[in-house]
């Protein structure tokens, strides 16, 4: 199978302190891979160094065989990787369907069509689609701010399938949400990998969540992969049981 | 300002404008000179309020934009050019300068970012002061002749009060369809989240450059009908405090709202004539008034009424859900 993406020896000091120290490794086509570890571990960090939210102080990031290490987190964007974010990141002003049109416009068109041509850069039916995939239609003309934290993490994912990517980075999906929604959430993201052929990339801290829903897990300790592999031999891993899963 | 029925913002809509058109026809000379300032410091203030207001950049040289047109209309049509197209030249040059003064936004952001700018409205204003060759100096630049149009003279103050006017109507036109558009939308989620902006494909470099040049550039078409407006202009009225008044006119209006310049600059421009009779009172009765507003609302006077709305919102949805749930409890 192609990867998608090929992460070569990331590397993120802050000062003297390494958070990141020379990670390797491959998402390949289509996967669901798992990204998890103890708070503090590098694993927010290495995401915001895949995504061009911070400057890698070494190594190579390559999307589809293409280096993209340096690339703005817009250029990104716009070249297929989208992402969520960890704590809530919707624009709360905005209605859900503004949210939703916001998050594909800047695929549409060129600055010139976005200007002169239509409000909705013709996105309206597209956020619909994605309103009701996600089961927020009572709420599509609600501001985003006025939904509960569970119904803004389902936002907050659906924005990042706007603009129709090919590499998403989900920073703790699950973190806050109720189990019933949770469920929700886990089916509509495993529709959208298999209908759209989409691949993730996913940090989480609910064990049964990631073990469910990933094909392969990577586990990082103190800026470096401890472990990778299917979610069973994972688990099982004596290293990964003594660094992060406990007894 | 949804909420009110569509056909009654329409009718309301176009009362105001006929009264506009209509009522300052039996104004004096000064009544005129007056309403024209508030068309043309709109303008500036509508301006204003697309980078500060929607995209969130704090700019305190809105001012010396108003300077820059009026500058470049006073020294092209006393040289025998016809407003148009000094009103060109000033959109150009003011949308040029106002990109270039971007830039520090893209590093640094709110308090530093008002003490970049109003740096440069001070640089300025020194312009302006000590390029005598070229700005008349202290002395100014007189005699601006007002445009003909259509072959008409606007000389008398009537005319020249509706090319204001009609200035107006298009710029606000043109921002309504700015703010609708995608670009609207982008520059909102730039004042809102830039980060979350990014990681949605909005190039923030080039929205926040923009919002900055197409903000100034509106200043620039306010200076350059203030310039035949007065007919004779010098440095002293693009200083500092200008950009100050027109920060103040985009605050008290309410900040983000699209009729908050019309109202800031009425304020500004009418509440110290309608003052005046308290002779030397009025500054600080002006000054107190808009302490206590800024007190009372924040987001200035539309942000009173955007929240009275959506109390009255939030009312009418959780009657239709006690409505509902009533129902329910029936059926059952």
């Amino acid at each position: 199978m192609n990867a998608v993406l090929e992460v070569t020896d990331i590397k993120k000091n802050f000062g003297g302190i390494s958070a990141v120290g020379g990670v390797s490794f491959d998402v390949r086509e289509g996967e669901i891979l798992g990204l998890i570890g103890p708070n503090g571990c590098g694993k927010s960090t290495l995401f915001n160094c895949i995504l061009g939210q911070l400057t890698p102080s070494g190594g190579e990031v390559r999307l589809d065989g293409r280096v993209v290490t340096g690339l703005r987190p817009s250029e990104l964007n716009r070249l297929g990787v989208s992402r969520t974010f960890q704590l809530l990141q919707v624009f709360p002003k905005l209605s859900v369907r503004e949210n939703l049109i916001l998050a594909g416009q800047e695929h549409q068109g060129n600055m010139a069509s976005r200007l002169v041509g239509r409000s909705d850069a013709g996105l309206t039916d597209a956020a619909s689609q994605m309103i009701g995939f996600f089961k927020l239609d009572h709420l599509a003309d609600e501001p985003a701010g006025g939904l509960s934290y569970g119904q803004q993490k389902l936002l907050d994912a659906a924005m990042a399938f706007m603009g129709g990517p090919r590499l998403v980075l989900l920073d703790e999906p699950a973190g806050g949400v109720n189990p019933s929604m949770l469920a929700d959430l886990k089916d509509r993201l495993v529709a959208i990998n298999r209908e759209k052929n989409a691949t993730f990339v996913v940090i989480e801290h609910n064990m049964e969540f990631v073990m469910s829903l990933c094909s392969r897990v990577m586990v990082m300790a103190e800026g470096k992969v401890l472990a990778m592999g299917r979610p069973d031999e994972v688990r099982k891993n004596p290293a990964v049981i003594d660094a992060y899963l406990g007894h | 300002m949804s909420g009110f029925a569509r056909p009654l913002k329409i009718a309301l809509g176009l009362a105001v404008i006929a009264g506009l058109i209509i009522v300052p026809m039996n104004f004096n000379r000064y009544g005129l000179f007056i309403l024209s300032q508030w068309a043309v410091m709109s303008i500036a203030a509508m301006g204003l309020n697309l980078t500060l207001g929607y995209a969130g950049q704090v700019s305190l040289a809105q001012g010396a934009f108003v300077g820059i047109g009026a500058y470049a209309a006073a020294i092209m049509t006393t040289h025998g050019w016809p407003l148009p197209a000094a009103i060109v030249v000033a959109i150009v040059l003011s949308f040029a300068v106002g990109w270039v003064l971007g830039y520090p936004a893209l590093r640094v952001q709110h308090h530093y970012l008002a003490f970049v700018t109003l740096a440069f409205s001070t640089l300025a204003f020194l312009v302006f002061r000590n390029e005598s060759w070229l700005t008349g100096g202290i002395y100014g630049i007189s005699n601006i002749p007002r445009p003909h149009v259509f072959g008409l003279a606007t000389n008398k103050p009537l005319p020249f009060y509706y090319v204001c006017l009609a200035s107006l109507a298009i710029v606000s036109l043109a921002m309504w369809w700015l703010i609708r558009s995608p670009w609207g939308r982008a520059f909102m989620a730039l004042r809102e989240n830039p980060l979350r902006a990014q990681s949605l494909g909005i190039d923030t470099r080039r929205y926040t450059l923009m919002a900055f040049a197409i903000g100034s550039a509106l200043g620039g078409v306010a200076g350059a009908l203030y310039a035949p407006l007065t007919q004779y202009i010098d440095p002293v009225p693009f200083n500092l405090s200008l950009s100050l008044d027109l920060l103040m006119m985009v605050i008290v209006g309410g900040a983000g709202f699209y009729f908050g310049p019309f109202l800031g600059a009425m304020i500004a421009v009418l509440l110290p004539e309608w003052l005046r009779f308290t002779e030397g009172y009025y500054l600080m009765l002006y000054a107190v008034a808009v302490m206590l507003l800024l007190i009372w609302s924040p987001t200035g006077i539309l942000g009173i009424l955007d929240r009275y709305l959506a109390e009255r919102r939030t009312k009418a949805a959780s009657a239709l859900r006690a409505v509902a749930k009533s129902r329910l409890e029936t059926a059952q």
